[in-house]
């Protein structure tokens, strides 16, 4: 079993599915009150020049947000 | 007899579901803006009348994602609704903005706000855009589901506005027939028991839900907003308890509540098989490119100061000349003397010198209002994020930094979309050394005096322009990573950003917004500068020495006292007695600089006829041996120490209450000062040294 992959780690142009949220915090709970929530799809659009922010399509909205926050989100990648 | 109370309805959404648009449709300039009590969130409220001339009011609350406040804005929301808002009274009817192009996640407030069992009509804004990207919304079937009536509108356009008013005058709106996502047995015991903890010591009503302790206890406003100080230790021993015995509980509650509004969504919306790529989209591939986004940031960048230069400069002269003709009619209508010599030189002068800069200040104020509202402020965010992340900050604070350009007083009310209180505090230390408007009067005087040459004159000004731009943000940086690491050591705060859809902007909205914004510079002109200025030439005239000349008068006045007295401490900087009056009267504010030199240079002048623009003034006026005193040197000096002085009463006041203490603003004042005196020194003694 490969390592866990986060959002933090999907690069720009690829879809996945959450699969588990590790860590808590008003920034946790804020994004997840946003839509990024266990069984839900996103997809990086894009990231900032040097990889940060990522801008994320979430149930047809558009966040962005850093690594750190990113990093809590566990996900499965899928074919866009 | 006295008449009910109009009925109030409270007006909520997300942010940038076009809320304000639809509150300004509604109301108009019937508008009043004014501030929740202890906090500095806008409170506004409007009236507007039905088609039979009932009238209504109508509150526009801060736009917020849910009610489980993550600031004082949504705090403010949440406890209007819940009717636990000192001042505010519980609204009768809610009005739901959904951004109909972003149904899903708007749907997740809406959801939590019609749980309140407030009458609420929900208003489906911004219809086009979903239309346009040919999803189809089933709004008989979105009623239905949500149990309450819903309104397709398109607020920037006005359409769905009169059927709105329409459905607000129904006598009976009923109250909307929805569940909330059920919660697990041991998630309500808790609940009750948390309520019942919080009756008690009198933070809720007897009578409440099990809402308002579900609310306060995920209250995650860094300030707590909204409740009593003394209780927050029981909200936090309420949410400890509920987490140990329920783990999980708010993640599962967030889920369930999605897996509600997705159901909605599956049976109201239909959205096209292979959409394509919105406009957004494309727009965004080169906005927020790498590369080319960082260049048409700096173009639009570069666009607005050309502007704020080039374009203003026909209306400034119109002012100029309006007033000069204004001060040359007084002077032929009215006998000699101190009164005609208070109006003139005071008066006029003082207003003109303020109102001069009005059209810069609204191009500056127009600017940001349109990229606010076309949603092109997110992308600037988004792009100087890692910028200001070296510094510790977050992209939210570039655009109160960018806001105090035009004015640190609205720059630093615009601190209250900063999540973190400490990102927020040090924001606030460093917005005043953003070159903000009160200082171009400064800059243009003084950059005038120093660029002697006609030809080169405008570009070379823009570069000098910039250049002091470019320092100001320097500083700012500069500042903001010295607190980070020293008076607030913190980790680094999160970021979390919508990058809402690029809209039309709604002009009548823009147009308002530089108004409202335009009106404070000039009440502040009006009232602040306008008594120093009177007060100044007051100090310059007064006492009156019998037979003397006008500049020895002045020498011998109470300014020229006060000037004389700060010399031994300006002439390391390269500044006689005279520019020392300037300092210590634009201690105040800073523009006053202009407005005083003015005056101590037309009230020294023999020549009642002499007219001689002031810039002129300053390259003749000279040192008792006759070098001259504005040398490029000194002006370079004294720009300095204008790019770094806090000399704004107005910021002072708004930081007090910002900061809710003296100690920081005076902390403010006491940095601000020691840079802005230093670094003049080191430019005046280092060009010196080196023979300039």
């Amino acid at each position: 079993m490969s390592q866990v992959l986060t959002l933090a780690a999907l690069p720009a142009g690829r879809a996945a599915s959450i699969q588990r949220i590790v860590g808590s915090g008003p920034a946790v709970t804020r994004l997840q009150e946003l839509g990024l929530v266990a069984g839900t799809s996103v997809k990086v659009v894009r990231r900032a020049l040097t990889g940060e922010p990522l801008e994320l399509e979430i149930r047809g909205s558009r966040i962005a947000l850093r690594n750190a926050e990113a990093r809590c989100f566990e996900v499965k990648e899928v074919q866009p | 007899m006295s008449q009910p109370e109009p009925m109030l309805f409270a007006l909520v959404g997300n942010p940038n579901c076009g809320k304000t648009t639809l509150f300004n449709a509604l109301t108009g300039l019937r508008q009043k803006v004014a501030n929740y009590p202890g906090v500095t969130v806008e409170k506004k409220m409007g009236e507007c009348y039905s088609q039979h001339g009932q009238r209504f009011r109508i509150i526009d609350l801060p736009g917020s994602y849910s009610l489980n406040a993550r600031s004082p804005d949504e705090a403010v929301m949440r406890d209007v609704l819940l009717g636990r808002q000192t001042g505010t009274p519980r609204p009768n009817r809610v009005i739901c903005v959904l951004d109909a192009a972003n149904l899903e996640r708007n749907l997740y407030l809406a959801t939590q706000v019609l749980e309140l069992g407030l009458p609420t009509i929900v208003v489906l804004n911004m219809i086009d855009v979903a239309e346009e990207r040919g999803w189809r919304i089933d709004v008989a079937k979105l009623s239905q589901r949500l149990g309450t009536t819903v309104i397709p509108a398109q607020a920037n356009s006005g359409k769905g506005v009169l059927e709105l008013k329409l459905a607000m005058s129904a006598p009976l709106v009923e109250a909307p027939k929805w569940q909330q996502p059920a919660l697990p047995d041991a998630v309500t015991a808790q609940l009750a028991s948390s309520r019942n903890v919080l009756v008690e010591v009198g933070e809720i009503h007897a009578h409440s839900s099990l809402l308002e302790p579900l609310y306060l206890i995920n209250d995650h406003d860094p300030t707590h907003y909204g409740i009593a100080a003394e209780h927050v230790a029981q909200v936090k021993a309420c949410r400890e308890r509920m987490e140990k015995l329920c783990p999980g509980w708010e993640e599962d509650f967030i889920k369930a509540r999605y897996e509600i509004v997705g159901d909605i969504c599956r049976e109201s919306l239909r959205r096209p098989e292979n959409e394509g790529r919105t406009f957004t989209d494309r727009v965004d591939d080169v906005l927020l490119h790498p590369l080319w986004g960082g260049v048409a940031l700096l173009g639009v960048l570069t666009l607005l100061f050309y502007l704020m230069f080039a374009g203003a400069e026909g209306p400034m002269s119109w002012i100029e000349g309006i007033f000069g003709s204004l001060g040359e009619w007084v002077q032929t209508v009215m006998p000699e003397g101190d009164l005609r010599d208070l109006i003139v030189d005071g008066v006029i002068a003082g207003v003109a010198g303020v109102l001069v800069f009005l059209p810069q200040i609204l191009i500056l104020f127009f600017f940001i209002a349109l990229m606010e509202d076309t949603g092109y402020m997110a992308r600037v965010a988004f792009i100087v994020d890692r910028l200001m992340s070296w510094v510790g900050l977050n992209g939210k604070s570039f655009v109160p930094l960018l806001s105090s350009h035009a004015c640190a007083v609205p720059g630093i009310m615009a601190t209250r979309g900063i999540d973190s209180p400490k990102d927020r505090l040090i924001t606030i230390l460093v917005a005043p050394l953003a070159a903000c408007s009160a200082r171009l009067p400064v800059y243009s005087l003084l950059i005038a005096a120093l660029v002697t040459t006609s030809e080169v004159a405008t570009w070379t000004k823009v570069g000098f322009m910039l250049g002091l731009y470019a320092l100001g943000i320097g500083g700012a940086f500069f500042f903001a990573w010295v607190f980070k690491r020293t008076l607030m050591r913190s980790a680094v705060s999160p970021m979390i950003l919508e990058l809402p859809v690029y809209k039309k902007p709604a002009w009548g909205s823009v147009l308002l917004q530089m108004w409202e914004r335009a009106v404070i510079f000039v009440k502040r002109a009006g009232t602040v500068i306008l008594g120093l200025t009177i007060l100044i030439w007051a100090a310059s005239t007064y006492p009156k020495t019998e037979g003397a000349t006008k500049s020895e008068n002045l020498a011998n006045s109470f300014a020229g006292r006060a000037g004389h007295a700060i010399e031994p401490i300006i002439k390391p900087l390269g500044y006689d007695w005279k520019i020392g009056i300037g300092l210590i009267s634009s201690f105040a504010a800073r523009e006053v600089f202009v407005g005083t030199m003015s005056i101590v240079y037309a009230v020294e002048s023999e020549d009642e006829e002499d007219l001689t623009p002031i810039r002129d003034r300053l390259r003749e006026e000279k040192w008792p041996d006759g070098r001259p005193i504005y040398t490029p040197l000194v002006c370079l000096s004294l720009l300095v120490f204008y790019v770094f002085a806090m000399q704004c009463m107005s910021t002072v006041a708004i930081v007090r209450r910002e900061t809710n203490s003296w100690c920081w603003p005076l902390f403010q004042v006491a940095y601000m000062t020691a840079a802005a005196y230093l670094g003049a020194l080191l430019v005046y003694q280092v060009g010196s040294a080196l023979g300039y």
